[in-house]
């Protein structure tokens, strides 16, 4: 028995600073999914919606805000909200579904409209919140735990300022073929040293945007992609959505200290390398299997430790692999071919559903100037806050 | 001058000068530390649980990693509008016996450019911020002058 389904469509809306509702973006991207998947609305029999904590109520609902602008048409529904993860929740709970059998076509949407400047906490005084606190006590922004981790990968590792700033380099030139970023504009090195320091020793220009966008898929059973005439679909075959295990060493958004290890050894691998190992025993495949991944490079340093936390290289070498072109277009393994967070900027609960779309569209090969020549396996990673990660892994 | 000092945080800190003490707990049964502090029940999922008791932390540590914020934080921080705003540092620092890591600003004045991975730092009192009436304190790390 298959434990695939297939991706039958995918859409977007552009990324950008427009000033609509993200209502408006997340029923523009559900309607260019269905039309790729050639399904009508009326069809569906399920809505999954990754909320946004920036909509008010409507956010926190979004399955049914974007079922009822669509149209109520009595599909089943249901809202996540996994903060960064959101998206990929989204697609677990659309899977689970198809899979369990209670529905053949089921519609994941996420949308953002995105404030200007900090992610910030919701208001009021909450002093049990982790959230709340790091802002109140310390002015830990995100950008505090990025420069943390790019400082650490420089003590660590050698890594310089200069091995991050080509992160940049490489995805923006991906993000000016890619007509849903934000940023089309290609970037260099020096162009990104000469920006503003935001969080030593990262800058502006290492740094991913907050952003307004929408992505939606339709994802159906096999079965029904085949009788709708599509032979040989994208199939999503591992979906990983782990959690953290104690003791977690490594200082994570929003918290303010790592658990103690005193009484328990930490386990041998970090929570981001075992949201990727989960992805790659559900799928059964390795890192040598892959084409293409797409990963959350909220900073330049991020994207390195990606590579490594995907098995990509080993410990340490990820500055090694930019460097020798192995993540490039062309390279054994091109990385964000879609240009990544660093030309789309964070819209946070479509953002993991846009990574799953670049690789419906690579591993169909209609990725236009962007594509992987031979794509046949594809994995996405990412990670948010409160212990949330996730790791998508699709074939063809 | 203000002239109460109280903790920005209940049941976190106490202590001024050389008795300043970051406060945490720590789980009879197990022996896990937690900070910010647990006081319900132990989080260590191999743990049927025990008392939390009150420990101070650590003074002293060795800095994980650093950074500095060169933008101002959005409420809930404070900060004075009306002042041009003054980057400060902040350092995650490891704490041996606990074998945790706490993320602080750095005391007033040290800057990212005195600061390395590896360097020994201890907690200080700070000041977060304060009106007419009241100071509310926070930890701040500081190098110690003692080279990893
Ligand atoms: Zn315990």
């Amino acid at each position: 028995m298959t434990r695939d389904v297939a991706v039958l469509g995918a859409g977007m809306h552009p990324w950008g600073k427009w000033g609509h509702s993200f209502v408006e973006y997340g029923t523009a991207a559900a309607r260019a999914a269905l039309a790729d998947a050639g399904v009508a609305w009326g069809d569906v029999g399920s809505i999954v919606g990754a909320d946004t904590v920036r909509g008010g109520y409507p956010g926190y609902v979004a399955g049914a805000t974007f079922a009822k602008a669509l149209g109520w048409q009595g599909a089943r529904v249901a809202s996540v909200y996994a903060a960064c993860a959101s998206g990929a929740q989204a697609i677990a709970a659309a899977r689970a579904q198809i899979l369990a059998g209670l529905t053949e076509v089921v519609l994941v949407v996420g949308a953002d409209a995105a404030p200007k400047g900090f992610f910030r906490p919701a208001g009021g005084d909450r002093p049990d919140d982790p959230d709340w606190l790091r802002f109140r006590l310390l002015g830990a922004t995100n950008p505090v735990y990025f420069g943390l981790y790019a400082r650490r990968r420089m003590a660590v590792h050698g890594d310089t300022p200069e091995d991050f700033a080509l992160v940049k380099v490489k995805n923006a030139a991906l993000g000016a073929l890619n007509p849903y970023a934000r940023y089309r504009k290609r970037v260099t090195a020096e162009e990104v040293a000469a920006s503003a320091v935001v969080a030593d020793p990262l800058r502006l220009l290492d740094i991913c945007a907050t952003s307004d966008g929408a992505a939606a898929l339709v994802l159906s059973s096999v079965g029904f992609a085949h009788r709708h005439g599509v032979r040989r679909p994208v199939r999503i075959r591992a979906v990983s959505t782990v959690t953290p295990r104690f003791p977690n060493t490594v200082l994570d958004l929003p918290d303010i200290a790592t658990d103690s290890a005193v009484a328990v050894e930490p386990p041998g691998e970090t929570f981001r390398a075992s949201v990727a190992r989960a992805a790659y025993e559900e799928a059964g495949i390795g890192p040598e299997d892959l084409s293409l991944a797409e990963v959350y490079d909220l900073s330049t340093a991020l994207e390195l430790q990606w590579y490594e936390d995907l098995g990509l290289c080993g410990a340490g070498e990820g500055a090694k692999l930019l460097r020798e072109g192995v993540t490039a277009p062309g390279g054994r393994i091109p990385v964000n071919p879609s240009g990544g967070l660093a030309s789309f900027g964070e819209a946070v609960p479509a953002q993991a559903i846009a990574q799953v779309c670049e690789l419906a569209w690579q591993l169909r090969g209609t990725a236009g100037d962007r594509q992987v020549a031979g794509a046949r396996v594809g994995i996405t990673a990412n990670q948010g806050l409160f212990g949330h990660g996730s790791s998508v892994v699709a074939v063809r | 001058m203000p002239h109460t000092r109280t903790p920005a945080v209940a049941g976190w800190l106490d202590g001024e000068g050389e008795d300043f003490r970051l406060l945490g707990t720590r789980c009879s049964s197990c022996g896990s530390v937690f900070f910010p502090r647990e006081d319900v029940h132990c989080r260590n999922p191999l743990c049927a649980g025990g008392a939390l008791e009150e420990v101070p932390l650590s003074r002293k540590g060795h800095i994980w990693s650093y950074t500095d914020s060169h933008y101002r934080p959005p409420s809930p921080y404070v900060s004075n509008p009306e002042l041009p705003w003054e980057p400060y540092a902040l350092i995650a620092v490891e704490l041996a016996a606990e074998r945790i890591v706490v993320l602080g600003q750095a005391a007033p004045g040290v800057t990212v450019a005195g600061l390395a991975v590896g360097m020994e730092v201890e907690a200080v009192p700070g000041v977060l911020d304060e009106d007419a009436e009241t100071a509310r304190t926070i930890w701040h790390w500081r190098p110690t002058g003692v080279r990893a």
